[in-house]
């Protein structure tokens, strides 16, 4: 049973022969899982060595699905298993893989999606502003991996910790912060016990009603709550915004930090979510790696194609009747206004409102007329300017409104 | 039992299983583990559990999440008003305090729901929570202990402990993050859409009498379009009631009658802006290399 685990038989070649005995070969396994950024700890080696007794364990092929079932936790994880598997097991060398941090999923991620980072690490793990995660990974500036190359490819990427200071965070997450209050709901469908209500609490009433002899004397009653609305903001970061990057980078990164639910995306020639980025608990860490991830930057722009690759992938998971979809572009596209004009109408088709911040628009006698522009304005619910973070402060009644 | 004699079981019952999902499958009953299936709307995921009872002649218990779904709903509620009445008339019989509070929180009143159910059966049954993705992520944390130790605390009562631990299948459509607490605790498969074998094997599993001709080019015609951008993919249960229409209509060549083809189509795409980016011409272009 334990055949492609023990040591050496002469069939069984292919295999890691490295180490003695099946459990330390397990958990050697499981090392190289780790270290490829599966989250596995001691609890699910033990299922999976429990796993490999209920199938013919000698059969690497089902040795790999039955290992597939307890260590991969998402479509991620189950897609890049085999070759980690293959790495391991079938004598390829205990290579370890370079692991394309989340922008790259190993394959375009359409309809699952999990919370985990790519990179298995935590957004709290060593490192400093300058090297996201220390130096130690494939953030380090020196190494070989993917994103290097797009980087020497790239000579037009600037460093976003130019434009935003810390200071412009903590000023925009506070106007974050009061954007997403003025954003209310009032369609959360769980009730909860409250003042006034259509619907007896009666949990609360038979509870309450032992201290009055189980007469049933005051009535409690339970409703609706309110709820916030969940934001989700796509920033344009062609050349012809980056006067503007600051404000809105900083923005992003507040409400990234406020907010718990809002959700980010760069785009300029192609889309990249950024959310997991800006999540890092360092404010300057989370815009290096945004930098990261922004290569491209400044270059040309491409919304109608972002903005359609957009509704056809992330919208679908993201976006609902619950969420308010906030752009931040000047709406110079270098693509026709046709691709502009069908995703914005697909988008609505979600049902979210539509916000277009425009930059533009402060100038005295702006109208819009960019021919993309002037096919987004009828999908649009609300079209203003916002050049700086005291205008985006002044959307809250506008926002209120909505 | 071993995965090839679920798998040989589960054909019986006319669902094809790829041998990953055999597996895992075969592994969440030995070893008596949740099994989370992911994958896009119509690949099958939900017929696993139904195939599943059936196989192991099991009751299925299926909780249908939606958003908002609480703790009332998915795992017991008290009768209140039942508790209420009882108060009112044991007031006159002369019963004490203590009696009527033992009687008023005990299962009789107690509503039992599909959670709840699923662990006091004396069999074990198959239980299905169906679109978790759709409850709100608060509701995730109810999950867990029932997943985990297969037991409910209900404080009036105390913990019930599962008198036979239910087979636990959880699906989801990836509409929003799961959390990691929930991902860790079950075995994981993701479900795709059928390759051209599994799906033809699939369609004569279901559809017996029909020709294998038709078969081949159906089954070609549909996964083409699958790779066509289209807003809603069909899935399998799409793919037989396009086959069900066209035998319906007694076809036997797809390429025969534009026509006939183009108004079936109907039983594929769900949506107006499929229907007509594929136009007959497309439709046609398809059934021909299908052919």
């Amino acid at each position: 049973m334990w055949g492609f685990l023990a040591q050496g038989p002469e069939e069984n070649r292919g295999f890691a022969g490295r180490d003695a005995g099946a459990a330390a070969r397990m958990s050697g396994f499981v090392a190289h899982l780790r270290e490829n950024g599966l989250r596995i700890g001691p609890m699910e080696t033990r299922i999976a060595l429990a796993a490999l007794t209920h199938v013919e364990a000698a059969r690497p092929d089902q040795a790999r699905a039955a290992l597939k079932a307890v260590c991969s936790g998402c479509k991620d994880e189950a897609i890049g298993f085999d070759a980690l598997f293959d790495a391991y097991w079938m004598d390829m060398g205990r290579v370890r893989q370079k692991v394309i941090p989340k922008t790259k999923p190993l394959k375009s991620n359409d309809d699952v999606q999990s919370s985990r980072d790519a990179q298995g690490r935590d957004s709290h793990s060593s490192g400093q502003s300058t090297a996201p995660d220390g130096g130690q990974g494939e953030a380090d500036s020196d190494g070989e991996g993917k994103l290097i190359a797009t980087q020497m490819r790239n000579l037009s990427r600037r460093d976003l910790r130019d434009l935003v200071r810390p200071e412009d965070i903590a000023q925009a997450q506070e106007v974050a912060r009061r954007l997403g209050d003025a954003l209310r709901d009032r369609r959360s469908r769980r009730r909860i016990a409250a003042r006034k209500g259509d619907r007896l609490h009666f949990r609360k009433i038979i509870r309450r009603s032992l201290s009055t002899g189980g007469e049933p004397i005051r009535l409690y009653r339970k409703n609706r709550p309110d709820r916030a609305r969940k934001i989700v903001a796509l920033c344009d970061v062609s050349g012809s915004m980056s006067v503007y990057a600051q404000v809105f980078l900083a923005f992003l990164a507040g409400l990234m930090r406020g907010d718990p639910t809002a959700d980010a995306y760069l785009f300029h020639t192609r889309l990249v979510r950024i959310t997991e980025a800006l999540r890092d608990k360092d404010p300057l860490r989370a815009v290096g790696r945004m930098s990261l991830m922004a290569d491209g930057f400044g270059g040309g722009s491409k919304i109608g194609e972002s903005l359609m690759r957009f509704t056809y992938t992330y919208a679908r998971r993201f976006v609902d009747g619950r969420s308010v979809v906030v752009i931040l572009s000047d709406g110079y596209d270098t693509t026709g206004p046709d691709t502009l004009d069908a995703a914005l109408a697909k988008l609505r088709k979600r049902g979210c409102k539509i916000i277009w911040l425009n930059p533009l628009k402060g100038w005295n006698g702006y109208s819009p007329i960019a021919a993309a522009m002037a096919a987004a304005l009828p999908h649009i619910d609300l079209f203003r300017a916002a050049n700086t973070l005291a205008d985006l402060a002044a959307l809250e009644q506008e926002l209120t409104r909505l | 039992m071993t995965w090839t004699s679920l798998q040989t079981g589960m054909a019986e019952q006319n669902y094809i299983a790829s041998d990953d999902l055999a597996v895992a499958l075969h592994l969440a009953l030995s070893l008596e583990r949740p099994l989370l299936l992911e994958g896009a709307a119509g690949v099958g995921k939900t017929e696993v559990a139904r195939v599943l009872s059936a196989l192991r002649d099991a009751k299925l218990i299926r909780l249908q999440c939606y958003e908002g779904l609480d703790a009332a709903q998915a795992i017991y509620e008290w009768n209140y008003q039942r508790q209420l009445l009882a108060i009112r008339t044991a007031t006159g019989t002369g019963e004490s305090g203590a009696q009527i509070e033992e009687r008023i929180f005990s299962r009789d009143y107690l509503l039992e729901r599909p959670l709840l159910q699923a662990i006091t059966q004396d069999t074990p049954p198959v239980l299905l929570i169906d679109e978790i993705d759709r409850a709100d992520e608060e509701f995730e944390a109810f999950l867990l202990e029932m997943l985990a130790e297969n037991q409910i605390t209900v404080p009036e009562l105390g913990t019930i402990a599962a008198k036979a631990k239910p087979i636990v299948i959880l699906t989801s459509n990836g509409t929003r993050d799961l959390s990691d607490a929930l991902r860790r605790r079950c075995l994981y498969a993701y479900v795709d859409y059928p390759d051209r074998e599994t799906e033809l094997a699939i369609l004569q599993a279901r559809c017996a009498e029909i020709e294998a001709r038709l078969a081949d080019q159906i089954i070609g015609f549909v996964q083409s379009l699958r790779n066509e951008e289209l807003e809603k993919v069909p899935g399998i249960a799409e793919m037989l009631d396009f086959a069900a229409a066209l035998m319906g209509l007694g076809i036997n060549d797809l390429t025969e009658d534009p026509k006939v083809l183009q108004n079936t189509l109907s039983t594929l795409l769900k949506t107006q802006s499929d229907r007509a980016q594929i136009t007959t011409e497309v439709a046609q272009r398809l059934a021909g290399k299908a052919a």
